[in-house]
């Protein structure tokens, strides 16, 4: 009985938050409402006793994702104004859209209820007893190595890419190199002398 | 204690009693603990400048965190009139509840332990990384320039940090070879025959100080206080934050404070077990060690506060990308060649 209760519960929270961070005006509320989401989500993880994907989703999306996406948001000048102009115009994609979505889900519930496809047995790992980073662990690096690799990769060649988008030369940069100036000591700096009353010194 | 409940009264009730139950039992004390604490530090900074610290209320100054606590609930919470009301409300709510629900996966001894999950480590690192959003909502919602500066560096320190110290959690879990922390203990028993505790461990020890210096910028405690840096940003986020609102920002602050050296303790230096392996010192009960060893590590925290001076940011930043992070990612790769060498039996 508990575990209805609570997979409504998750599930009604995360399609409130969903719908909330589609609808809500302030971006900022919509960021909240989607870590809202993110947090329901991993908790129907939970539930289907995935607990290492849920603590991923959280570290991950609602950790580092989510913050970089507060940290954009926050910083945005928004002109609520222009945003709203923009309606009419994107409607008809977003109707687009919306259908594909819906059609996506009337074949989805087609197939489940044609069944076939026991979802719930697969996320489980098979003997209960064995938790489930090793269960995933011992898929990801023996089955899956070289698909997980080239995701690897994948990663590492935007990662490359965003670099090169944004280092740009600039001239006239003077970066710190931290090695010379914990090197440098007061004798190369200062220097004392007795200066000769009316002659000066030279520099 | 869960099957006493649940003899009285019944199944579902007596564990919903049992759990309750035990919640307080952790969290009440770990609030006296915070007020305590507060004492201690402040005790300590007074000892190394010279000073005799709170010494007027109660004997000692003892009652001095308890007085803090009694004016702060008397005066009146002021909400700034641009201010977005909501979240300025809840941020100080996030921040206290996120560094009380960490303790759940805290082992204070053998088996003692609220929440025994097997991805312990993990659900540390997760909640441990919401306690950001306290930060960054308190300095948005205050619509005041000096919390959203303290707000957007404190996003930026912390994300920074935890890259590090996720690979230092990831050289001690390929050591213990479990993501739980009872485990994570357990499996530090008898190093050498005679030493309990990885940090003991040539090869780990390095990565303890990492974790004890990241998990100092972590909680944003001085010598990388950067985000209440009273000289650039009056007090940080907490600037627009009076009364009980404030108090929990600083409740939770202590809190979290105290998990991390908790956490060193326990990721590192054997948690409730004694620092030697043996038998007369078990005699000791292991929370009392857990505890010692906790005490032994806010000193610590304590002694830098009073002694380092602040980071400038670039430094901040510099220390966590270019030094920290490398070095912690070439010793995942030390110990997981180590481990495969020494214990998984050769190359392939």
């Amino acid at each position: 009985m508990i575990e209805a209760v609570a997979f409504y519960l998750f599930a009604t929270l995360v399609i409130a938050a969903g719908a909330l961070t589609v609808l809500v005006r302030n971006p900022v509320h919509s960021v909240l409402w989607l870590i809202v989401a993110f947090f329901n989500a991993a908790g129907l993880m939970v539930l289907v006793g995935a607990e290492f994907i849920a603590m991923l989703l959280v570290i991950v999306y609602v950790g580092a994702i989510a913050v970089l996406f507060l940290f954009v948001v926050m910083m945005l000048d928004i002109d609520f104004a222009a945003l709203r102009a923009g309606f009419v115009r994107y409607l008809p994609l977003g109707a687009l859209l919306a259908l594909v979505l819906a059609a996506e889900m009337v074949f989805a519930i087609a197939a489940w209820t044609a069944g076939g496809i026991d979802l719930g047995a697969r996320i489980a790992p098979t003997p209960a007893a064995k938790p489930n980073i090793e269960a995933v662990g011992a898929l990801l690096y023996t089955h899956y190595l070289f698909v997980f690799e080239a995701a690897g990769l994948v990663l590492l060649v935007a990662l490359i890419g965003a670099v090169v988008l944004t280092q740009r030369k600039r001239g006239g940069g003077r970066p710190q190199n931290a090695a010379k100036q914990i090197a440098r000591r007061p004798e190369d700096a200062v220097r004392n002398i007795d200066a000769p009353v009316g002659e000066g010194i030279e520099l | 204690m869960t099957e006493w409940f649940q003899g009285v009264f019944g199944f579902g009730l007596g564990w919903f009693l049992a759990t309750l139950s035990l919640i307080l039992l952790i969290a009440l004390p770990l609030m006296l603990a915070v007020a305590m604490i507060i004492y201690a530090d402040r005790k300590i900074w007074a000892a190394m400048a010279l000073r005799r610290g709170p010494n007027v209320v109660g004997p000692w100054g003892l009652l001095q965190s308890f007085a803090d606590g009694l004016k702060v609930f008397l005066q009146e919470t002021i909400i700034p009139s641009a201010a977005n009301r909501g979240l300025f409300l809840i941020a100080p709510i996030i921040t206290f509840t996120v560094a009380l629900v960490a303790w759940a996966v805290i082992p204070f001894a053998d088996g003692w332990v609220l929440a025994d999950i097997n991805v312990g480590l993990l659900y540390i690192l997760a909640v441990s990384s919401l306690g950001v959003y306290g930060v960054i909502i308190s300095g948005w919602a205050s619509n005041s320039k000096y919390p959203f500066y303290s707000a957007l560096r404190a996003s930026a320190q912390m994300i920074s940090y935890e890259v590090s110290i996720g690979f230092v959690l990831i050289s001690v879990v390929l050591w213990a070879g479990t993501f739980n922390l009872s485990g994570i203990v357990l499996a530090q028993q008898g190093l050498y025959g005679f030493l309990n505790g990885f940090g003991f461990n040539p090869l780990l020890f390095p990565m303890a100080v990492v974790f004890l210096i990241s998990s100092m910028a972590e909680t944003a405690r001085t010598p990388f206080d950067l985000t209440e840096a009273e000289s650039e940003l009056v007090a940080g986020y907490q600037t627009e934050y009076s009364s009980m609102s404030f108090a929990l920002f600083w409740l939770g602050e202590y809190a979290n404070v105290l998990l991390m050296c908790g956490l060193n303790a326990i990721l590192f230096w054997g948690g409730w077990l004694p620092p030697v392996d043996w038998a007369p010192l078990y005699l000791v009960p292991g929370i009392i060690w857990f505890f010692i060893k906790i005490f032994v590590f806010f000193f610590i925290f304590s002694w830098v506060k009073a002694t380092v001076p602040r980071y400038r940011y670039d430094q901040l930043m510099r220390l966590g990308w270019k030094i920290f992070l490398p070095i912690s990612l070439l010793w995942v790769f030390l110990v997981s060649g180590f481990l495969m060498l020494t214990r998984y039996g050769g190359v392939l």
